[in-house]
């Protein structure tokens, strides 16, 4: 409504010419070719993964073992491939930063798993879930992979269920379900609010089995700092061990990147504090695609910032807008009265106002942003933080009332626990506050059908990648994302490009490694003879409010360039001022947080180049030009139905971004008809 | 508030530690235990001295990578991990003494950073189920009653932190066996490896040198996810029918 132009309907064709919804980002970025995915087969799209798994060529068994596969990150996609691939035969090397595999952050992954199983009998199917995917991430995700993803999901419970996921059953035993924030079937499988752990443990021990087997070999403590790419094809990494210090050359017949997201360019985000681009961002500078990268998902359900001391951000299930309603006072003369007793009537059950029909259940790009706006319109609650309440009510007393506080409990036990425990108010007894904070990153590197980056040999899993979610992901659908590709995709795929394999071997001496490896060297030298002033910590809080406040929940052409700007100063700044003290050798953990803010620089500064070039709102990406009158995310197909495939061109080993170039994927929807969400 | 921590520093494995001293001013009740450590971090940043070496990851409880003795209790006063501990737990002028877990399994790496290497190969030994992924049989084909899985689920919520071991005076990780031992037994899916299973994770127990269980309790006492001392009875049983049957 800001501006009008934009958010006429297309149907009048002169707004179908490039160029229409202005080129904010002109200048940022230099145009490239269209990029497309070679690999999905055509044909009816229920057919195209059967296809697939048949035309992808086969592994010998016997040379399996001769065929060396490496592994970054044990969360749910790169631990179930490892043990998958492991249970093949292949000889797997598994990398993780965190002291044991099991600590890898889907372990805190909350409210489920979805999966088409249809238990319910409530008109569930692989078509209705790959349709809620498809709705759910706002026509921006590739609808072949979509499907796939929904096909396979039904396997995986029965593959969880057999390693002894100990999932929420009913009296005759059966499997429970519930249902989740965006949907209106009950497909959700849960361990009350430790799903993600119970699965990770699944991974984990799968995994282990494999390393007592002797076809996985675990390195922990390692992060992987560069990729070696050898006339085209990924052929290592390059990792530090965190524990001596020593920079190590690992080398292989393909790499698999399932290294998770980088929420934490925010510094403050529901990741874990090691969770980092690292990997992801290596990778990119070597020439694999960043796509979608400013596609970020702001959960609904945190507990609000208290002040600047704060590390991280906690998450409070999406589970609990299944019972709890979310409401603010009617009146901002009521926002610092003790919630119990503001009187029914003055209150404002907002999302069940504006959105009759999902309520408290709507997506959580809309609920955010929801919630964004009251506080705005100053009706936020909880302590003032910088002079604003940034908080709203999220109320069991009405289910409490229906359920019993021994029903709540089971349900929901350990996040009222935890909710106590952090703020030191009692739950059961006072409405919880929350607030959106980041979450989850739908973009991340580009890759095909078969997960294959824009670097032969280079897999990307998980959250790492960016093919499933579109703009925004539903609830229990990360899980499901992460497993699909650890359990059922990437085995399949991977197997096609090991087909030609063994590979000529790389010797340690090749120019690719020993250059690889002088680049991670000068790295962590620069770092340690910097000899600056100022903590990496304090680089990292900066960085991540100039993302928060311009390339958050709502961001503008002005925001963005002033951002761009922001970045770049403190970039800058970061490289010739930043303190870090000890040693390269031993542990050094200022060390290992200056390399992961100094790529989030560089990240941070592409996703707002992303920002800025789609003029359009979808999912979680809102842009303050392009919405309708009533102030709802207004897409423009006609301009914007593409994956942004970023190709990073500077100088890959040192120096600045450099001006990326944008490849555009075209989105094409045959079995589905793309339409504007509504879910009022 | 201001609290004075005294912290065990030791810059490597193979260098002897010591308790060191420092006073932190400007502490709110609000901080986790965890973000009290950042902010004292920070200040020996400025100060140019090494910053406290510690583990941590998910900072919501979960991960179990997190894990201190603090006035010599592991995770500290509450039964919580030590980055879900909040400042309000303690109060102003309080003195806080910081230790890493002690235990001859678990050597120390840095500071209050140590080694639970073992508990992987614990693991390893025989703590999963053999199910190769796309050979499981459909999900309702074994039924599980409620309560089953509910004790299963349960004991399932350890987060291997590794708390019992460090609070037992035999240093033993019972606890941790038994968890497992106990979740994985109580299921269906669980009963064809269950005899195997236990006699392998004990053996490698021991190898790893971890003392055995004098049922002191300690380690329920500690444990953040409140994983009961039944698991060890369990643990016991299963053993014992175990070498019943031969093994």
């Amino acid at each position: 409504m800001t501006d009008m132009p934009d958010t006429t309907l297309t149907s009048d064709p002169s707004h179908d010419e490039p160029g229409d919804h202005g080129d904010d980002a002109a200048g940022y970025y230099t145009p490239g070719e269209p990029i497309k995915d070679t690999k999905a087969p055509t044909g009816p799209i229920d057919e195209r993964w059967q296809t697939r798994k048949f035309e992808a060529r086969l592994v010998n068994p016997s040379n399996r073992r001769k065929l060396d596969v490496i592994i970054v990150g044990t969360g749910l996609a790169g631990g179930a491939a490892a043990a998958t691939l492991g249970e093949a035969g292949y000889n797997v090397k598994s990398f993780c930063y965190q002291d044991s595999p099991r600590r890898a952050h889907s372990i805190a992954a909350q409210g489920g798993i979805n999966a088409a199983k249809n238990y319910k009998e409530d008109g569930d199917s692989v078509h209705r879930l790959f349709y809620d995917t498809v709705k759910g991430g706002d026509y921006r995700s590739r609808e072949s992979n979509v499907y796939r993803l929904a096909e396979v999901s039904t396997n995986i419970i029965d593959q969880c269920v057999a390693q002894g996921v100990p999932f929420a059953r009913e009296y005759g035993g059966l499997l429970d379900n519930r249902s989740f924030g965006g949907v209106q079937v009950s497909r959700t499988f849960y361990a009350r609010g430790q799903t993600g752990q119970q699965l990770l443990i699944g991974a984990y021990q799968a995994m282990e089995r494999q390393v007592a087997a002797g076809t996985v070999e675990q390195f922990t403590r390692h992060e992987m700092l560069e990729v070696i790419v050898v006339d085209g094809k990924a052929r290592g990494i390059i990792a530090r061990d965190l524990v001596t210090g020593e920079i190590e050359t690992h080398l292989a017949d393909v790499v698999v990147l399932a290294s998770g997201g980088y929420g934490n360019v925010f510094f403050l985000s529901t990741n874990a504090m090691g969770s980092n681009v690292t990997a992801a961002w290596r990778a990119h500078r070597k020439g694999a695609y960043m796509a979608n990268p400013c596609y970020t998902q702001i959960h609904p359900t945190c507990i609000p910032v208290t002040g600047t001391h704060q590390s991280k951000l906690t998450l409070m299930s999406e589970s609990l807008r299944n019972d709890g309603r979310i409401w603010v006072p009617k009146s901002k003369a009521d926002c610092d009265k003790d919630p119990r007793d503001i009187p029914e009537e003055a209150r404002d059950y907002y999302l069940e106002r504006i959105y009759p029909s999902f309520g408290n259940l709507v997506p959580r790009d809309i609920a955010s942003r929801a919630a964004k706006n009251v506080c705005d319109e100053g009706r936020g609650v909880g302590p003032e933080v910088d002079g604003v309440r940034r908080g709203v009510y999220l109320d069991f007393s009405a289910a409490i009332a229906r359920l019993g506080k021994d029903g709540i409990e089971e349900k929901y036990d350990n996040l009222f626990d935890m909710y106590a425990r952090i703020t030191g108010e009692n739950p059961y007894e006072t409405p919880m506050r929350i607030y959106p904070a980041v979450h989850y990153v739908m973009g991340g590197l580009w890759v095909d059908y078969d997960l294959q980056s824009s670097i032969e040999g280079l897999f990307v899993t998980g959250e790492a990648n960016f093919s499933d979610h579109g703009a925004n992901r539903l609830g229990a659908s990360a899980l499901m994302q992460g497993l699909a590709d650890g359990y059922f995709v990437l085995p399949h795929t991977i197997r096609d490009y090991l087909a030609d394999g063994p590979f000529e071997k790389v010797a340690e001496d090749h120019p690719a490694v020993v250059e690889a490896k002088k680049a991670v060297e000068d790295r962590v030298a620069h770092f340690l003879n910097t000899s600056g002033t100022r903590s990496v910590d304090s680089y990292h809080r900066e960085l991540g409010n100039i993302m928060w406040e311009y390339c958050g929940m709502e961001r503008s052409e002005d925001g963005l360039k002033k951002a761009i700007d922001l970045i770049r100063t403190l970039k800058d700044d970061f490289w010739r001022n930043v303190k870090v003290l000890g040693t390269a050798e031993g542990l050094n953990q200022s060390l290992e947080r200056a390399g992961r803010v100094a790529d989030f620089f560089e990240l941070g500064e592409l996703m707002c180049i992303d920002a800025l070039n789609r003029r359009e709102s979808c999912g979680g990406h809102f842009r303050a030009e392009s919405q309708t009158e009533d102030g709802e995310a207004l897409r423009h197909d006609d301009q914007f139905a593409y994956v942004a495939a970023w190709e990073f061109a500077g100088d890959p080993d040192s120096g600045g971004m450099g001006t990326p170039v944008l490849h555009k994927e075209e989105l094409v929807y045959t079995a589905i008809e793309m339409k504007q969400r509504s879910y009022k | 508030m201001k609290v004075t921590l005294k912290i065990w520093r030791q810059p490597d494995a193979a260098s002897k530690g010591a308790m060191h001293t420092y006073e932190l001013d400007g502490v709110s009740e609000d901080m986790s235990f965890l973000e009290m450590l950042d902010v004292l971090n920070e200040e020996l940043n400025g100060k140019g001295e090494d910053p406290v070496a510690f583990d941590s990851d998910c900072r919501e409880g979960i991960c179990g990578m997190c894990g201190l003795m603090i006035n010599g209790q592991a995770h500290g006063p509450e039964v919580t991990t030590t980055c879900q501990l909040h400042m309000r737990s303690f109060k102003d002028g309080d003195e806080i003494v910081i230790e890493p877990w002690r235990a001859d399994a678990f050597p120390v790496i840095k500071d209050l950073v140590v080694d639970r290497g073992a508990f992987d190969r614990i693991i390893q030994a025989g703590g999963y189920i053999s199910v190769n992924t796309g050979s499981a049989p459909e999900a309702h084909s074994v039924p599980v009653p409620r309560d089953d899985a509910l004790r299963a689920f349960n004991v399932a919520t350890c987060i291997g932190c590794g708390a019992c071991v460090a609070a037992c005076p035999n240093g033993s990780a019972s606890l941790f066996m038994g968890a497992k031992i106990t979740h994985l037994g109580e299921l269906p899916q669980g009963q064809p490896e269950r005899d195997t299973r236990v006699v392998d994770m004990v053996a490698q127990h021991d190898h790893e040198g971890f003392g055995g269980c004098t049922n002191i309790g300690e380690c329920t006492a500690a444990c953040p996810k409140e994983i009961p001392l039944d698991v060890i009875s369990r643990l016991n049983w299963d053993l014992h029918q175990a070498m019943r049957h031969g093994h």
